[in-house]
């Protein structure tokens, strides 16, 4: 196997005229793609001068109706989920199975992505310092429609013949719907989510990420990289190649557990950074909140600033796209509605936590210096800002960027698999085939340039929300009858706490 | 005061060693042994996806290997030699759970064997034995 996929690559080498005219073609051909296909799916109205595509306003209306119809559960149920993390109420009888700490660690690790380093970059830039609060109130409204969300994925979860569990938004949206006495359209609905996630994962948890691994690696090695982004994207695309077709686990177990010390190695770093440049806070956070209703300076005003920072919110941490469901619902519980709660802890790390960390980091280096970043957007403009402080620390940066791109590639690949397994049933050949795909999109990732490939991940990714919130709507009765129910038989004790 | 006697065993020779050992002190003082191997686990591992989607499966396999090959084959010694026990196979962190089992199973003695590691991994991870001495709320016999 090794043999096999070693010759490929070394054929696929050769083949490629190697020079920079290469990626300039690549690029050219997929530009006019992305910029059709996003005008399909960001079709925007006017608002007060600001332009609002309508799939922004799709995911804001479903957040804010899921706060408010769960009654605030992202700050009710926010205590509850760290205790259920924590494993206070795990059942002492049935150790070894999938923890509830396991399955928010795996989400996570998917969720932390580039987009946290980039992805902020980027809404700064377009959105202006006003954007960073509009994504932290995303990622806060967020937290329901992941509670939502990922209840759904565990009640309405397959036990495969092999004894192996697939869940998420097809399954639950055929399950949910058929027990509404609704079951063609559940089937309908299922289908549209399943062939949303397969194509999706190709962009967001693909494309995007290893592009802007490639932009980091390349802006360390100081340009040396410059036109050789199918080089670095073929070694990329053997690695993942290796790890989901070459079955080497190993390198994904690795990852797995590095990713999580990365991130809290970033954000220690990041904080460094910030108390480095503790006189420019007051202003960062005055600029933030000034953007936030004002929109200085940003085109559109306010209005843009809120649109920004909620696309880049959602790009980074998937509420309402249904993914982080197809993690959760492996996890092992009599009461589906407690993976609900550890599940909206993900928005709070990855968006309160990790973004606002990030966008602090930018916006504290540009009160200091507003053009600190000499033009360079996404993840090049983070590490500029880092290493206004930290000299070394784009090298690391660029390392834990390569991880966070890599994690999110592997878990990516599964969610997008899982759609494809449920469309075409758990036949190898198909799987495959599906995979070698996977692996092809992850060497155009660092053949393109950043803003096609925003154009398309975006698009791609808004696609899937539209069947997935909708199916929320009808199935969000379900979730809020089992967390009454859950909540009363934790208030009447019914539901132990166990002493470990 | 009970007496039953808690046999941790791995399916390494100290665990061997143990066995015999329990043996032995079992038939002259007409003991009860609850024989026990803890899958090595953790609440708190980072897993890919797919290994949380197998983990059932596989749970299920790794409790039946280790009472096929390990805990069934000594329970059926001291069985053969006429000493009463009982077997648990359980995941968890080893010496944590050994002393919830010795709490369960409200034995007055655990019974484990040396593994003999040193060097840098003891260091690191310490041993089940170690820990078990430092921690068990009933005597601990390490048998070398």
């Amino acid at each position: 196997m090794t043999k096999f996929f070693t010759a490929a690559i070394a054929l696929l080498l050769l083949a490629l005229p190697a020079h920079a005219g290469f990626d300039d073609a690549i690029n050219a051909a997929t530009a006019p793609i992305a910029s059709a296909v996003g005008a399909i799916v960001f079709f925007k109205i006017p608002v007060f001068g600001a332009q609002l595509p309508l799939v922004v306003l799709w995911l804001v209306i479903g957040a804010v109706f899921f706060t408010f119809y769960m009654g605030f559960v992202n700050v009710r149920g926010f205590k509850h989920a760290i205790q259920l993390v924590r494993g206070d109420y795990a059942d002492p009888e049935s150790p070894g199975e999938v923890s509830h700490f396991q399955a928010l660690a795996t989400a996570v690790s998917g969720t932390v992505g580039i987009g946290n380093i980039g992805g902020v970059a980027v809404a700064v830039t377009i959105g202006g310092a006003g954007a960073t609060f509009w994504l932290i109130v995303a990622g806060f409204l967020g937290m329901s429609t992941k509670f939502v969300e990922c209840t759904l994925g565990v009640k309405y979860r397959q036990e495969n013949p092999d004894g192996s569990v697939s869940g998420g938004p097809m399954y639950y949206m055929k399950k949910g719907f058929e027990e509404r006495g609704m079951a063609g359209f559940g089937k309908f609905m299922g289908t549209f989510y399943a062939i949303g996630i397969f194509i999706g994962a190709l962009g967001i948890g693909n494309m995007f990420q290893s592009n802007q691994a490639y932009v980091q690696l390349n802006t360390v090695a100081g340009g040396a990289l410059d036109g050789l982004g199918w080089l670095v994207g073929l070694i990329l695309a053997a690695v993942v190649f290796a790890v989901i077709i070459g079955g080497i686990k190993s390198i994904a177990r690795v990852t797995e557990k590095v990713v999580p010390f990365m991130a809290i190695f970033y954000c220690l770093f990041a904080i460094i950074v910030i108390l480095m440049n503790f006189t420019s806070i007051p202003a960062a956070i005055g600029n933030i909140f000034a953007g936030a209703f004002t929109g200085a300076g940003v085109q559109g005003g306010a209005i843009g600033a809120l649109i920004i920072g909620f696309q880049r919110a959602v790009f980074s941490n998937e509420s309402g796209i249904g993914s982080a469901s197809i993690a959760h619902a492996a996890v092992r519980t009599p009461e589906p509605v407690t993976e609900g709660y550890v599940s909206l802890l993900e928005p709070f790390i990855d968006t309160i936590v990790i973004c606002t960390i990030t966008a602090l980091v930018i916006g504290t280096s540009q009160v200091a210096d507003p053009n600190f970043a000499n033009g360079a957007t996404g993840v090049a403009m983070t590490s500029a800002a880092f290493e206004r402080q930290i000299s070394w620390f784009p090298l690391p940066l660029a390392f834990g960027a390569l991880l966070f791109a890599f994690s999110t590639m592997i878990s990516w690949s599964y969610y997008g698999l899982k759609g494809w397994t449920y469309l075409f049933g758990e036949g190898q050949m198909g799987q495959t085939i599906y995979k070698l795909i996977f692996c092809g999109f992850v060497a155009l990732g660092c053949m393109v340039q950043l803003g096609p490939i925003l154009d398309i991940s975006d698009a791609l990714v808004f696609l899937i929300c539209v069947p997935n919130i909708l199916g929320l709507y009808f199935l969000a009765p379900i979730v809020k009858r089992e967390m009454v129910s859950y909540m009363a038989r934790l208030d009447s004790g019914e539901i132990k706490k166990y002493n470990h | 005061m009970s007496n039953s006697v808690l046999l941790a065993i791995d399916g390494s020779a100290g665990g061997e060693r143990a066995l015999q050992y329990a043996m032995e002190r079992a038939k002259l003082g007409g003991a009860k042994l609850i024989v026990a191997y803890v899958i090595e686990w953790s609440q708190y591992s980072f897993n890919t996806p797919e290994e949380n989607a197998e983990r059932h499966k596989r749970r299920e396999q790794e409790i039946t290997r280790a009472t096929d090959t390990i805990v069934e084959p000594a329970a059926k010694v001291l069985r053969a030699a006429g000493i009463e026990c009982q077997s648990v196979v359980t995941h968890g962190p080893p010496a944590e759970t050994l002393i919830k089992l010795a709490n369960k199973y409200e034995v007055a003695q655990i019974v484990i064997g040396r593994r003999g590691q040193s060097g840098i991994k003891a260091l690191l991870f310490g041993s089940v034995a170690g820990n078990l001495i430092q921690t068990s709320p009933v005597p601990v016999v390490v048998v070398p």
